[in-house]
């Protein structure tokens, strides 16, 4: 996480704004989003979230304030960011009378390359996302999961620097899912920027190292999990200890960042923490001269963050800017 | 605000698919299946008709075009009427089928601009329907050299070469018109029956309303008709009107290349008559200007339907 911060940004918003006549759809946002990083956009449907990729990508207008990709400017140099950027949109498209090879080799003229060069990409890039066997066949016959990687041999063909995923496991089987998430890890591997956009909360969880909660055009919420569920939740860390000895609740309750010690049984506690005290408490039996049994522990949850932060602000868009 | 890079870029990738894609469709197929056959009816009709005078007539490739045999009307008709179902037929889901394939916004996130994506599409329609019509055009003149037994003449030749200009330049205002409608219904079905209607309207319903309305514009005058004839003012509003569609200028300007004899196109008035060799042929630059404002006519409806689909293309959102 450190080295993402130190590294120079790839995609910056200040003010960034969107209206359609009266209605502002992107409120006067700011991030930044630095090299390597797997970035989460959160929200509700109609918050914003797919009219900022597009901005971003120079396929609609800005209305008031800037954003800066790999250091141009969308609305200017639409080509330049387009040149080094992947999209997969929202249930991708493709031409059903080509194949799959072909539906790539058009978008590779488009992007320029040469014919030994887009040969080569395109016998890659399908191999990677294991549609190499299928290469010839109409993507008519292929299934939404063969289509979204289809999406994503688009994006290892440009070999893009950033790659802006939105919605890309929705309607997914599980199995699929899972796959195209170990995608998403390896092109983060690579040191590939990934933008994500999602409903589905575990999985941006899974791969994201921060994300932003979107709410009616504005980010209410920007940071990783952890600085969130302080934020939102004051404590979002579950841990559960089965040991004796004696006086070990007010020993555990002393730990730093305990914020609440429930006795569940005679030797079985709940602990509500700010950060992992795992450590903390089995030292703290160790020196209570108890005997450890069980130790578990909850992370925070992206779904209890969403779930309580809507709670308790339903129409208040002036949440927390910027946690991290 | 200039944007950078040629708004062309990626133009003859987008070109060179579309073509492909119009050329090997079932759509394509059947309409050039469906005009091909109407039209071969209608030249085995004229070359019926003229065997009986081919020593007589100068022009006897041009006749191949223009005479019609009861009940089928003439080659050129045809075309007049089935060259706009071709045009609207290429055109109609040009920009709404990327979107209903959602396609849009995967392609327009290539480093291209829209203009290169309209355009691309635009020329590949117009290159396809040239190739169609420069096909059934020297499909005309090889029958006429096969069934009538005649060489065509040079100047019989570039009439019917300018023929086929115009026949290319008539078939842009209705691309360019589908095009416009594929761009602002989202709908194919809606932008087809749209297109079908516009087209519908303008062949059949308005040759029939524009005499009605000049009519109330400048009502007949009633000295010219108790002597049977028709009052100039209303004639001439009556042309102006009917010269709103583009039928209607494809079939003067046809007129003017194709009968050589043609000394005007509407009312003709004594003076123009002065010296004049009743039924002698004009020579083919003088024919072509008088076909040349009803040309200029339809190259300017493509250009004005081309770019109202573009204003209205490029502010569109592409979310798809």
């Amino acid at each position: 996480m450190n080295d993402l911060i130190v590294s120079d940004p790839v995609i910056a918003a200040r003010d960034l704004t969107k209206r359609y006549g009266s209605a502002t759809v992107v409120d006067a946002i700011n991030f930044t989003i630095h090299k390597g990083e797997v970035f989460g956009l959160l929200g509700p449907n109609g918050a914003g979230k797919t009219t900022t990729i597009l901005m971003m990508l120079g396929l609609t207008d800005i209305s008031g304030g800037t954003v800066r990709v790999l250091g141009h400017d969308p609305a200017r140099e639409p080509l330049n960011v387009k040149r080094r950027v992947g999209y997969l949109p929202d249930s991708v498209g493709f031409y059903d009378t080509m194949t799959a090879a072909e539906n790539l080799a058009y978008t590779a003229k488009l992007m320029g390359l040469t014919a030994a060069e887009r040969t080569r990409r395109i016998a890659a890039a399908l191999a990677r996302v294991r549609l190499l066997d299928v290469a010839h066949k109409r993507v008519a016959t292929f299934s939404r999961g063969m289509r979204q990687r289809l999406g994503l041999a688009e994006i290892l063909v440009k070999q893009a620097e950033i790659a802006i995923l939105d919605e890309p496991t929705s309607g997914l089987d599980p199995q699929a899912t899972v796959e195209f998430l170990q995608m998403i890890n390896d092109l983060k591997a690579e040191g590939v920027t990934v933008l994500l956009s999602s409903h589905l909360l575990d999985q941006v969880q899974r791969i994201c190292s921060r994300v932003a909660l979107f709410q009616s055009g504005r980010i209410v919420l920007m940071g990783g999990v952890v600085e969130l569920s302080r934020a939102v939740l004051g404590a979002g860390f579950v841990v559960e200890v089965e040991a004796d000895g004696s006086g070990l609740d007010r020993r555990l309750a002393a730990i730093p960042g305990v914020t609440q010690v429930e006795t569940i049984a005679a030797d079985r506690f709940r602990l509500t923490a700010s950060h992992d005290v795992r450590p903390d408490a089995a030292r703290a039996v160790v020196a209570a001269n108890g005997a450890l049994r069980r130790l578990s522990v909850d992370e925070p949850s992206l779904d209890a963050i969403y779930q309580k932060f809507f709670q308790t602000r339903p129409s208040e868009p002036q949440g927390v800017r910027d946690a991290a | 605000m200039r944007r950078e890079g040629s708004p062309f870029q990626g133009l003859w990738t987008v070109t060179v698919k579309e073509m492909s894609d119009h050329l090997s469709s079932a759509r394509m197929l059947v309409l050039e299946l469906l005009v091909v056959l109407t039209a071969l009816a209608a030249l085995y009709g004229a070359i019926d008709t003229m065997r009986q005078n081919t020593a007589e007539d100068p022009f006897l490739l041009l006749r191949l075009f223009t005479v019609g045999r009861d009940p089928l009307p003439s080659f050129a008709a045809i075309l007049g009427f089935l060259i706009p179902l071709m045009a609207i037929g290429l055109g109609f889901d040009a920009i709404n089928g990327e979107h209903n394939r959602r396609t849009l916004s995967r392609i327009l996130a290539q480093p291209i601009y829209r203009d290169a994506l309209l355009t691309g599409k635009f020329l590949a329609g117009l290159a396809t329907l040239t190739i169609s019509l420069t096909a059934l055009w020297l499909l005309v003149i090889g029958f006429g050299l096969i069934f009538l037994g005649v060489p065509p003449g040079g100047e019989e030749v570039a009439r019917s070469f300018a023929f086929l200009v115009m026949a290319i330049f008539y078939a842009g205002v209705w691309l360019a018109l589908a095009m416009l409608l594929s761009i602002v219904f989202r709908s194919a079905a809606t932008a087809a029956l749209t297109a079908l209607g516009v087209w519908l309207f303008l062949a059949v319903l308005w040759p029939m309303l524009a005499p009605a309305i000049a009519q109330v514009i400048a009502p007949p005058d009633p000295r010219y008709a108790a002597l049977g004839l028709e009052t100039p003012d209303t004639a001439m509003w009556a042309l102006a009107l009917q010269r709103i569609s583009p039928n209607h200028l494809f079939g003067e300007a046809m007129l003017a290349v194709l009968s050589p004899t043609t000394r005007a196109l509407g009312a003709v008035f004594i003076d123009q008559l002065r010296g004049a060799v009743l039924g002698a042929p004009l020579p083919l630059g003088e024919s072509l200007i008088i076909a040349w404002p009803q040309t200029v006519a339809l190259i300017a409806g493509t250009i004005v339907l081309f770019v109202a689909g573009y204003v209205v293309f490029q502010r569109q959102e592409v979310r798809a």
